[in-house]
């Protein structure tokens, strides 16, 4: 029989549909996996038994329409769901439980999904390791000579658990890279939406202006499919794009002919290992050898893309996270009087990394610094539409890699913020200049670690982008190389 | 018309010092739902009751802007006269409180939604033009109860997130007196607009002052202090008094004033220390990421210019020029929107001289006695006008009028009802008025005489006592004519 | 610029996140490398350059005056560390 949690999303709604098997099935085989895969911690919260019972319900109504029917879907601890725990994966937010859904998963739920588990990630999404989760780290299905890897992160739980098959599909967040470069570490397909594509209300803010919500899945129909339920309007999210309904799965095509791809030399930066530099080479050569038109092309700016990052992104957050304080939800810690509580509260609340990110952000926007920093990098950020906007006069998408290494061992990068923040290199742009963007698994390296590639798109132009991913994706036939070692 | 001269001056050992003021108004926007949430504004509802997931702050939960609290920002901007600006930007303003749930304020920092605009006060030494320096649309806090337990402050959001308009006055008010009429004439402009209800009891109007003080002539600001929060005229007045001798103090005592904030104490009547510096605060504005900036055409500006009312200003001329009004007159009535609707309705039916002196004298004291508003009087405007109507058409006499007014108050009704109920019909027919004539001139011949021999102030005394006989009845301009001949 | 242990102080109560001796000595190597980072940003000439707070260009939409939920009370209380008689309860404020 086939082991259903190796199908992709289509595929598993495929079978449900045409009644190859039972959505109790379905759903029940990858109950079964996730309870043999405690080790990988990619769970912050299962909810097994409710999506069995959710499973047998879709079996006993016979309605077999929605576009997602029987699908285990679980997504990041970032998302509000109604009655289920949320918390960022931070202490401060441990015990909460919305009473309210947020956009995009009520989307999930409409369409037939099951929610089968929220996902561990870094703590508020601020990491690129899922070092920073207060529930422990994840660990990547894949390994370097029996070490464990980081999964990448802050989607770090997305990223494994769809790779290990606990999950047929998942949703995560993108500020910096957050589903792309766990998506790179992981060997699977991660999409940056566009900003605006998809809502942003119900889910924990990080940065309100990089913050997206995309898919995370197995292949790029998948990655289609999942964007299709989960974009739209919304009313409710003054930044969401009022844009017609999408049909990205059914107008996916397996055609570069003529496309114009540009290559941006700012992209190669030094120190490059040779296996990533041969990587994008390969890259372009799959879509020169199917009629694309390669160019050369200039983001200037690049190079400030990560320093503006790291004023922006903790600034905003600084503020979001301000509502963390005690008083209406959450974990509180007491104090003898109001100003003492809150002092205790956010400091045993939150982790390091998100302290520190939250005293950067307040330092670039106190009086007296605000315009050396926090102005200075809305004017860089500018700058670095700008070298979008210029290069998109000429090219459609643009190739690069999507992160400088591929997944490194636990503690690597620690003891240094910045040899962290580095990993966003490639992805932060961009979050910054607000366009969609996904990473496509390739092939794997010497040591059996997966390398991606990552396509720019042009604003609200996810079509081609999944176009391009898709016809990519033929070519080099990337198979899961995940061995089950935990089990 | 500068019957007065400007004379508010502090007093002090080495002169006299001119008091600064400028005040940051807040008034909340009248409208159902709330600034940035779906969430009522009602007053004095249960604690908790109004507070949507929006306004409680929770995870993930994002503003929406509403679009009616956004027209009423530009109404009352054009009301002010002001530069509306087509596009604004909603910025955060960072600070921690138990009742600002978001641990910011949404707020207008840089790019307000309205740019400078003036008011005209009218004061006794003349009229004065007073500067506005911006409007922009803000979201109020929570409410904190310090008073219920002895170690615990309760939080109530109801307020939080509720629209307010902040309205930055330039530092152009120079007495208590100029800063009354300020928060009138702006509460009456707003109440014209049905942009703020204006009720300070309620907290939809209070205000921030700035104080500071200056040597008369001196050109320079002196360091102002800012008093938070003060939701009445009267603190406001008292407030500005104590702060301004403080400062007079300090200053030639050879000592510094600190910019800071204080509180006035309405028990106390002082202004004390709020913050401490060490403490001050740093509110780290930047735009929110959460709101797009504000724009629209100009179009949407004359749309709601197109449905503006007249405004005090404009009916102010008016008044003075339709109905012959002198500037105290029409400065009355236009102080309160309603007031000035009340006295046309009864102008409009009747005698505008007779209104006047009606509307603003005998209904005035009578609502001032019981305490009510030209809104729940007692005397509709339509009976007002008949009761007017009554002593142009020669019904009943000025003095009956008064006694029937009185019972109008009383008890609602009709004046007509009540003269007929009670007889009260003026007496002009002449042959009665000679009989009660006769009667009286026969009762006092010893006083007929002394008239006749030249002691002309007596004529009064004649007519009034006519007027007594005829119970109040006589028709005074009858019992005049006919008592010269009688007399002659 | 740079941080030192005052600055870490002020921005801490700005925050209100207590630190502790260690964590000060921690962030203060921390927060001067990050700071020490992000000044790249001074090598650009951005005099003419106009600052954008968000990359959405659309306008904001508004919505209408209208009461969508009339009492949300037990959902906003529900996770309250502290209520009584439906407030949220702190301690004292001292100001």
């Amino acid at each position: 029989m086939t082991d259903l949690t190796k199908l992709t999303l289509v595929e598993c709604i495929k079978h449900v549909k045409e009644k190859k098997c039972s959505a109790t099935e379905l759903v029940g085989a990858y109950v079964k996996r996730i309870e043999k895969s405690d080790k990988l911690n990619c769970f912050n919260t299962k909810d097994l038994e409710n999506a069995l019972s959710k499973a047998k319900k879709i079996d006993t109504n016979k309605k077999f329409d929605k576009a997602l029917v029987g699908a285990p879907i679980a997504v990041k601890d970032l998302f509000c769901t109604k009655n289920l725990k949320t918390t960022a994966s931070s202490k401060i937010l441990s015990n909460f439980i919305p009473t309210y859904e947020s956009t995009v998963t009520e989307k999930l739920w409409n369409e037939d999904a099951i929610l089968i588990g929220k996902l561990n990630s870094d703590e508020f999404a601020m990491g690129s390791s899922n070092e920073t989760s207060n529930f422990g780290n994840v660990l990547n299905p894949y390994r370097l000579n029996n070490e464990n890897l980081v999964p990448g992160g802050s989607s770090g739980g997305c990223a494994s658990a769809t790779a290990a098959d606990l999950t047929s599909a998942t949703v995560g967040t993108d500020t910096g890279g957050s589903i792309r470069q766990p998506a790179a570490f992981t060997g699977i397909v991660g999409l940056k939406p566009t900003y605006g594509r998809c809502s942003r209300w119900g889910i924990v803010a990080f940065a309100s202006s990089l913050d997206q919500a995309g898919p995370m899945t197995k292949d790029v129909k998948d990655a289609a499919l999942m964007l299709d339920v989960i974009s739209g309007y919304d009313e409710k999210d003054s930044t969401s794009a009022k844009k017609p309904k999408s049909a990205f799965l059914n107008s996916i095509k397996n055609n570069v002919k003529g496309l114009k791809v540009g290559v941006p030399k700012e992209y190669r930066v030094d120190n490059m290992p040779k296996e990533v530099d041969d990587l994008w080479q390969e890259g372009i050569k799959i879509l020169k050898d199917n009629g694309a038109i390669i160019k050369d092309i200039s983001l200037p700016h690049t190079k400030y893309a990560l320093p503006t990052y790291y004023i922006i992104a903790p600034a905003e957050a600084s503020s979001n996270l301000a509502r963390y304080d005690g008083v209406r939800y959450g974990f509180r810690a007491e104090g003898k009087d109001l100003t003492e509580m809150y002092e205790n509260t956010r400091s045993k609340g939150f982790g390091t990394e998100v302290k520190r990110r939250i005293m950067i952000g307040t330092y670039v926007l106190s009086s007296g610094y605000y315009d050396a920093y926090y102005l200075k990098a809305q004017k860089v950020r500018n700058l670095i539409k700008m070298d979008f906007d210029n290069a998109y006069k000429d090219v459609d998408v643009i190739l690069t890699p999507t992160t400088p290494t591929p997944a490194f061992k636990f503690g690597k990068n620690t003891d240094d913020p910045i040899a962290m923040y580095l990993n966003d290199i490639f992805t932060v742009t961009a979050n910054l200049a607000g366009l969609p963007a996904i990473s496509l698994p390739i092939k794997y390296n010497k040591d059996g670690l997966p390398l991606a590639l990552q396509l720019f798109g042009k604003s609200f132009d996810e079509q081609t982008l999944l176009n391009t991913a898709y016809s990519i994706e033929q070519q080099v036939n990337f198979k899961s190389q995940v061995k089950d070692w935990w089990m | 018309m500068s019957d007065k001269e400007f004379n508010y001056y502090i007093s002090g050992e080495t002169g006299k010092w001119e008091v600064v003021i400028g005040l940051e108004v807040h008034a909340q926007v009248s409208s159902n739902a709330k600034l940035f949430s779906s969430s009522s504004t009602q007053f004095g509802s249960e604690p908790n009751s109004q507070v949507s997931l929006i306004d409680a702050a929770m995870p993930g939960m994002l503003p929406v802007i509403n679009k009616f609290c956004v027209e009423q920002a530009v109404r009352t901007g054009l009301g002010l006269k002001a530069k509306i600006n087509l596009l604004s930007v909603f910025d955060r303003k960072n600070y921690f409180y138990a009742d600002l749930p978001q641990g910011y304020q949404i707020s207008q920092f840089k790019h307000p939604i309205v740019g400078e605009g003036e008011v005209v006060l009218d004061m006794s030494y003349g009229t004065k033009k007073i500067g506005i320096e911006r409007l922009h649309l803000e979201q109020d806090a929570g409410k904190s109860l310090h008073d219920q337990d002895p170690i615990k402050t309760f939080i109530d959001l109801n307020r939080s997130g509720v629209a307010l308009m902040e309205i930055v006055s330039k530092p152009d008010l120079r007495s208590p007196e100029e800063v009354a009429e300020y928060i009138k004439k702006l509460r009456s402009i707003m109440r014209y607009l049905g942009t703020c209800d204006g009720n300070m009891e309620e907290g939809s109007l209070r205000a921030d002052v700035n104080v500071s003080v200056r040597k008369i002539g001196s050109k320079d600001f002196g360091t102002r202090c800012e008093i938070k929060n003060v939701n009445s005229i009267k603190f406001m007045q008292q407030a500005i008094q104590y702060e301004a001798k403080r400062q007079v103090e300090l200053l030639e005592e050879g000592k510094k004033i600190d910019q800071e904030t204080r509180l006035f104490d309405t028990k106390k009547n002082e202004t004390r220390q709020m913050r401490s510096k060490e403490d001050a605060h740093d509110y780290r504005y930047f735009p929110d990421p959460d709101l797009p900036p504000l724009k629209f055409d100009q179009s949407f500006v004359d749309e709601i210019k197109k449905k503006l009312p007249e405004l005090p200003d404009d009916k102010k001329e008016r008044l003075i020029k339709d109905y012959k009004l002198s500037n105290y007159e029409a400065g009355v009535l236009i102080s309160d929107k309603d007031t000035s609707d009340y006295f046309e309705d009864v102008a409009k039916n009747s005698d505008v001289k007779l209104a006047i002196n009606w509307v603003i004298g005998d209904l005035f004291a009578a609502l001032n006695k019981i305490g009510k508003s030209i809104k729940e009087t007692p005397i509709s405007s339509k009976n007002l006008s008949k009761l007017i109507q009554l002593i142009k058409n020669n019904t009943i006499s000025g003095r009956i009028a008064k006694d029937i007014f009185e019972l109008m108050v009383n008890d609602h009704r009709d004046p007509k009802v009540i003269v007929e109920e009670k007889g009260l019909v003026q007496e002009s027919n002449v042959g009665e008025l000679e009989k009660i004539i006769e009667k009286v001139l026969k009762d006092n011949s010893d006083k007929v005489a002394e008239y006749k021999s030249g002691k002309d102030k007596l004529f009064g005394f004649f007519v009034g006592s006519v007027i007594k006989e005829s119970k109040g009845k006589a028709n005074p301009a009858l019992v005049n004519d006919i008592l010269k001949k009688k007399l002659s | 610029m740079s941080i030192n242990k005052d600055t870490i102080k002020k921005i801490s109560k700005l925050a209100r996140i207590s630190v502790t001796k260690e964590e000060t000595d921690r962030l203060e190597k921390d927060l001067n490398s990050i700071l020490k980072f992000v000044e790249q940003l001074k090598e650009l000439n951005t005099d003419k350059i106009l600052p954008i707070a968000s990359v959405s260009d659309q306008p904001l939409t508004m919505s209408k005056d209208e009461i969508k939920k009339i009492n949300e009370k037990d959902e906003i209380l529900t996770n309250a560390p502290e209520k009584n008689s439906n407030y949220y309860i702190v301690p004292k404020v001292i100001e």
